[in-house]
């Protein structure tokens, strides 16, 4: 089952054209990785995903309204930030749940669970390092249980262990949850092991490859 | 029973109530604009604030109303002009405070009487049944958003990008907030004087950042500070004959100061 839309996609800022007739489907618990050069258009197509932006023809349609964004961001969050990792998490449970405080810590504490964050529920999320702060950023997504994860470039900024281990978390969130995760990176090889296709994007167009034929590729150029 | 025989007096009385109300409501206000690094944004209102006091002096009406007015004014045009300099955001906050000051030095001159001195460092033990309860109940008012909208304002201060893709109506929510603190300026400009009213939103949410982890505990913390500052700069200044205002935020500033230096880093 689709989850994803996109037909004969064209946009463009001013006179510059960005994406030139993109078409590709997205299934329901697959994990695709979007990669391309800086301006090659992986922004501009998650934002015509989270509607934020309109087609100037073609479609970019999303068959579901909950979808989690984790926009990118590029430093660590203020260490005197007085905030506990609890209540940043439970930002993410939508108002209009209108669930009780019981029920709203079991499901900030599940989601703390899943990016095995749980022990520092009560820590100040300042004090956090960066990629701890990225899975609390995660946990927070997730609590809606979202049938749709957007992440733009989550590993940015963070040693190799910290980026491993963030997508090990996606993997297996994907994997085990079903979760249908799109992710912009720069690192694809970091990824390889867990997303199912490689979106990659060339000169406005876009090529789909499995992991093995995107490795094979690099192996070929190398 | 000498600190008793401030209870037998009526304006003391009335005095305390006025300042158990500041103190809730300045943190309350003061935690948003401190954790949206917008710190000076108290300065800027209550400044402008000010030029309202003098406008309703020399025009006879309410200088209340006229703060209320300038403030909202002031905080509208604080956002206008943050968004055509985006890069440059804390421009915003020097024009408006100058703006405030320049209309609040040309309409003192013209004020008649004492009356607009009073604005400047406040006088909450002359403050007469009928203010206390207009006080009171706009700080029902102040507390009762606030904490609607409790969430929201978190996660405006703590990720304004990440509230806008949540669905949240950031603008609005800003918009109301820009409204609530131009009241607690109006209320504050006549008890603790508009000069201070931006270290009281401040100060005891700096001190609360010292020892608390996370945001209800640092809103709790903030308004137990508040509310101890208010309270002993009151019986200080009742004792010594001080001004009240003035000694509020001189005891905020020493147990600040205490705090930086006994509490460590974490």
């Amino acid at each position: 089952m689709e989850i994803i839309t996109v037909k004969s996609l064209y946009f463009q800022y001013e006179k510059e054209p960005i994406l030139k007739n993109v078409s590709f489907d997205v299934k329901k618990g697959e994990f695709i990785c979007v990669a391309g050069i800086n301006g090659s258009g992986k922004s501009t197509l998650l934002k015509l995903l989270l509607r934020l932006l309109k087609p100037t023809l073609g479609c970019a349609d999303v068959l579901t309204n909950n979808v989690a964004y984790l926009a990118q961001r590029a430093s660590a969050f203020n260490p005197d930030f007085p905030a506990t990792v609890a209540e940043i998490v439970s930002l993410g449970i939508p108002i209009k749940m209108n669930i009780g405080l019981r029920e709203q810590r079991k499901t900030v504490d599940n989601a703390l669970k899943q990016m095995d964050m749980l022990d520092y529920r009560n820590q100040s999320i300042g004090r956090l390092s960066g990629g701890q702060q990225q899975r609390v950023l995660l946990a927070k997504a997730l609590v809606k249980k979202p049938d749709l994860i957007i992440l733009d470039e989550p590993t940015v900024g963070m040693d190799n262990g910290a980026a491993t281990q963030i997508c090990c978390l996606l993997g297996k969130l994907n994997k085990k949850e079903n979760a249908t995760l799109i992710m912009v990176t720069h690192d694809v090889p970091l990824i390889l092991n867990h997303a199912d296709r490689i979106l990659q994007f060339e000169k406005g167009g876009i090529k789909l490859s499995s992991p093995k034929d995107f490795y094979q590729n690099i192996a070929l150029h190398d | 029973m000498l600190f008793l025989e401030l209870f037998s007096f009526e304006f003391m009385r009335r005095a305390l109530l006025a300042a158990l109300c500041i103190s809730i409501i300045t943190p309350m206000i003061g935690q948003v604009i401190v954790l949206k690094r917008m710190s000076t944004v108290g300065d800027a209102l209550s400044h402008t604030g000010l030029a309202g006091v003098a406008i309703g002096l020399v025009l006879g009406f309410n200088p209340i109303i006229g703060a209320f007015a300038a403030a909202i004014c002031a905080g509208l045009a604080l956002e206008l002009i943050r968004r055509r300099f985006s890069w440059y955001a804390e421009l915003s906050v020097s024009i408006t405070l100058s703006l405030g000051v320049g209309l609040a030095a040309v309409f003192s001159g013209m004020a008649p009487g004492a009356g607009f001195y009073n604005f400047l460092f406040g006088s909450i033990v002359a403050i007469s049944n009928g203010e206390l309860f207009s006080i009171a109940m706009l700080s029902i008012i102040v507390v009762g958003i606030t904490i609607f909208l409790y969430r929201p304002l978190l996660h405006i201060a703590f990720d304004e990008e990440s509230a806008v893709s949540a669905g949240i109506p950031v603008n609005t929510i800003n918009l109301i907030f820009t409204i609530l603190t131009a009241v607690a300026v109006a209320i504050s400009a006549r008890t603790v004087g508009a000069l201070i009213i931006s270290s009281l939103m401040v100060i005891p949410v700096a001190c609360a950042m010292q020892i608390s982890r996370g945001y209800k505990e640092n809103l709790i913390y903030s308004i137990m500070f508040a509310f101890l500052f208010t309270m002993a700069g009151l019986i200080l200044s009742f004792y010594f004959n001080l001004r009240p205002g003035g000694a509020i935020v001189l005891i905020g500033i020493a147990v600040l100061v205490l705090l930086i230096i006994v509490r460590p880093r974490r």
